[in-house]
């Protein structure tokens, strides 16, 4: 079974980037579930979703220590579900910083040190810049498959897999925006 | 046969439609919403609507079933509390058509004042209740609720929690299957409760119950899993999938009906088993069966009574397995968290930047705007359920006098209020309370999501209709003060708020202005 969750802020697309994973699985024969959190959460809030796959899939919930992928769209949520990394399990992380409500006022910082304690602690973890291939792509909007794209080179999903997951999850007007930004993430060096 | 991704909550509405649902109704309520939602926009041919609140949607529906047509009311938890008093008496009437009832459950309290266990309200009044335990299980038990409905003559619940509604599977998609709407006949004697028709109808629903009992032994939706017969395990809801990933070789006795119990199944499991374990949610409901029925088990002893189960705690409960990370904690900082507030430029937060600077006993009410409890407000006194504000307003003022009305307000929603405002406001001119009600209009119920009500003028359909007038309302209730603010005109809005709370007699202050979020 492979365990992947999405983490951001509310508005960034943490859902449907997992919607789009869970597609692609369930064509490709897997059993697939999720678990997400909605209603106050999503007030300017942080968003998770767990996704899982296999051949049978009990529990919508990942364990502690379970995830073989955590795919963090805003760096400090990294933070906040570290626990849920499995041994040898891989950070996939958005460097862009969304200040909570607390550093807004001034009451609290935003951690500087992130980056640098991640690397040192999960070794193999991947920091990426996306603004160049957001704009490439045309659209900030797309952040969630650009990180999508980037998880791919991870998992065992042929390119055409994905897109046709893309095609029947989006608007068909943005479906060629949302598929370039695919493949810029998939081509996004850390 | 196609197979679809969905939302616990979307497998319902499926389940609704496939089971031929003409009427569907409800009041918004996390984690329920996405329900009526999902049959508004894809399964048009079901009437949907919203209710005023749900006491309202569980009358509609069953003025629906008892006049012959296949219908469904879906509601939080707290929502059947609200309903309560029709869900207990139309048990006594039972259905003509189907009648489903849609109970949403929120361990953990996620979006919630408590964490009510709504399996005691089944038992309470007499109904059964199913509990699916996955996607696909939510789309097959709404559809059989129906038929099940009919064949007994009984509401039906269908009960979820939050990690069922907000968790999504794999669907197996089936056609609909059109049910004719059935004629009304009149039959006083079963859809008139007075004593003398309901003491037989008592009689009758206990005869239901045994033939339920019978149906929740021999049917298969309760069923043993047998494995390993050191330990057995007895489990619903989502806690079965926790107990299937954790415990595999064990014996399950999984509990799909969980009101009537199968009391000769729990006997041969506990029989089969060395020793007996229970793992469910919140209160030991089915732990204190099997007990009565006697037989020695493990359950809340182990497992915790409050909040949602993992399958973290369920591992550790029963194997004694922790999941501890393997890497170190990160300790250099706190990290900040992302609490929820009132978004920037929300018209609550000039309310309520007002009353924190007047510094006045606010009594609350249930919104987006009960975040003007938290900083940086700190605004808000008292809450607790919907329409609460007005009436403990009132006996604010009954406890200290008019002095007190001079230094308190009630702050109320526009879909709470028309939700559970209106008799309040109704007793606060009749008991010649002096007290001044806000009505945060911001033309919508926000926190579940922009959903329309009855002072909207639009219904979930999307059709145009009589939008109520709120200020018109509170005028023919008697409050002869009514005044219609815009809060972000600060300076205007301080004034009114002085002036109204300062007046010894009941006011209103409608403050108009719609949500930022809302298009």
């Amino acid at each position: 079974m492979k365990n992947v969750i999405f983490a951001g802020v509310g508005g960034q697309g943490v859902i449907l980037a997992s919607k789009i994973l869970m597609e692609v699985a369930m064509n490709a024969g897997y059993d697939v579930k999720e678990s997400e959190v909605h209603g106050m959460a999503q007030r300017g809030g942080s968003v998770d979703c767990n996704v899982r796959y296999g051949e049978k899939v009990h529990s919508p919930l990942i364990p502690r220590a379970g995830a073989d992928y955590i795919v963090s769209l805003e760096l400090l949520e990294t933070m906040r579900k570290m626990e849920y990394l499995a041994p040898e399990g891989t950070l996939i992380v958005n460097r862009e910083k969304v200040d909570p409500a607390p550093v807004q006022t001034g009451a609290m910082q935003y951690p500087a040190d992130i980056e640098e304690w991640v690397k040192e602690h999960v070794p193999g973890s991947v920091f990426l810049d996306t603004a160049g291939a957001l704009k490439e792509a045309g659209s900030k909007k797309a952040l969630n498959i650009v990180m999508l794209g980037v998880l791919s080179n991870y998992l065992e999903f042929t390119e055409e897999q994905w897109a046709a997951g893309i095609r029947s999850l989006v608007k068909e007007k943005f479906v060629d925006m949302n598929i370039k930004a695919f493949t810029l993430g998939r081509g996004l060096k850390a | 046969m196609e197979k679809k991704v969905l939302l616990g909550n979307e497998a319902i509405a499926r389940g609704a439609y496939e089971a031929g649902c003409h009427v569907a109704t409800a009041y918004p309520g996390t984690p329920s919403t996405e329900i009526l939602e999902t049959i508004a926009r894809d399964y048009r041919n079901i009437k949907a609507q919203w209710s005023p609140n749900e006491k309202v949607a569980l009358e509609v529906a069953a003025g629906a079933s008892v006049a012959g047509a296949r219908s469904m009311a879906a509601m939080k938890h707290v929502g059947l509390n609200v309903a309560a008093d029709p869900l207990f008496t139309f048990s006594y009437t039972g259905v003509n058509g189907a009648l489903v009832i849609i109970n949403a459950d929120d361990p953990q309290a996620w979006s919630s004042q408590n964490e009510q266990d709504n399996r005691w309200l089944a038992r309470a009044a007499k109904l059964p209740m199913i509990e699916p335990s996955d996607p696909q299980e939510c789309k097959a038990f709404t559809k059989l609720a129906f038929d099940l409905s009919e064949e007994y003559d009984r509401p039906v619940i269908v009960r979820i929690t939050t990690r069922i509604a907000h968790s999504q599977g794999i669907v197996e998609i089936q056609d609909r299957k059109e049910v004719p709407v059935k004629p009304f006949v009149r039959n006083p004697q079963k859809y008139v409760m007075l004593p003398v028709h309901a003491r037989p109808r008592h009689v009758f629903i206990e005869q239901q119950l045994l033939k339920l009992k019978e149906y929740s032994e021999t049917s298969g939706i309760n069923r043993i899993e047998w494995g390993n017969k050191k330990r057995g395990i007895i489990t619903d809801s989502v806690a079965y999938q926790y107990v299937k990933e954790t415990c595999p070789d064990d014996s399950v006795l999984k509990i799909g009906m969980v009101w009537p119990m199968p009391d000769a199944m729990i006997r041969e499991f506990a029989a089969g088993v060395e020793s007996l374990y229970v793992v469910e949610e919140l209160d030991p409901f089915i732990e204190d069966y099997v007990k009565a029925l006697g037989f020695p088990c493990t359950g809340k002893e182990i497992i915790p009574l409050c909040f949602e189960l993992t399958p973290d705690i369920v591992d550790q409960a029963l194997n004694g397995r922790g999941h501890a990370s393997p890497y170190p904690k990160y300790e250099s900082n706190p990290i900040p968290p992302r609490p929820p507030a009132l978004c920037k430029g929300c018209p609550h937060s000039f309310v309520f930047n007002v009353l924190k600077k007047l510094d006045l006993n606010i009594n609350g009410d249930i919104g987006c705007y009960t975040l003007g409890a938290l900083p940086p407000y700190s605004a808000m006194h008292s809450q607790g359920c919907m329409g609460a504000s007005i009436g403990m307003h009132l006996g604010f003022e009954k406890a200290h006098g008019p002095e007190m009305a001079r230094k308190s307000v009630a702050v109320i929603g526009d879909s709470t209020f028309v939700h559970s405002g209106i008799t309040p406001l109704i007793d606060l001119v009749y008991n010649r309370g002096t007290g001044t009600v806000l009505i945060l209009d911001n033309r919508g119920t926000a926190m579940t999501g922009h959903q329309d009500h009855p002072a909207t003028g639009v219904t979930l359909m999307g059709e145009q209709t009589h939008e109520l007038d709120i200020a018109a309302l509170a005028r023919a209730v008697g409050v002869k003060r009514v005044v219609t603010a815009d809060p972000a005109k600060v300076e205007e809005f301080e004034r009114i708020v002085r002036e109204e709370v300062a007046a010894e007699e009941p006011s209103v202050i409608v403050s108009l202005r719609k949500c930022i979020l809302k298009k």
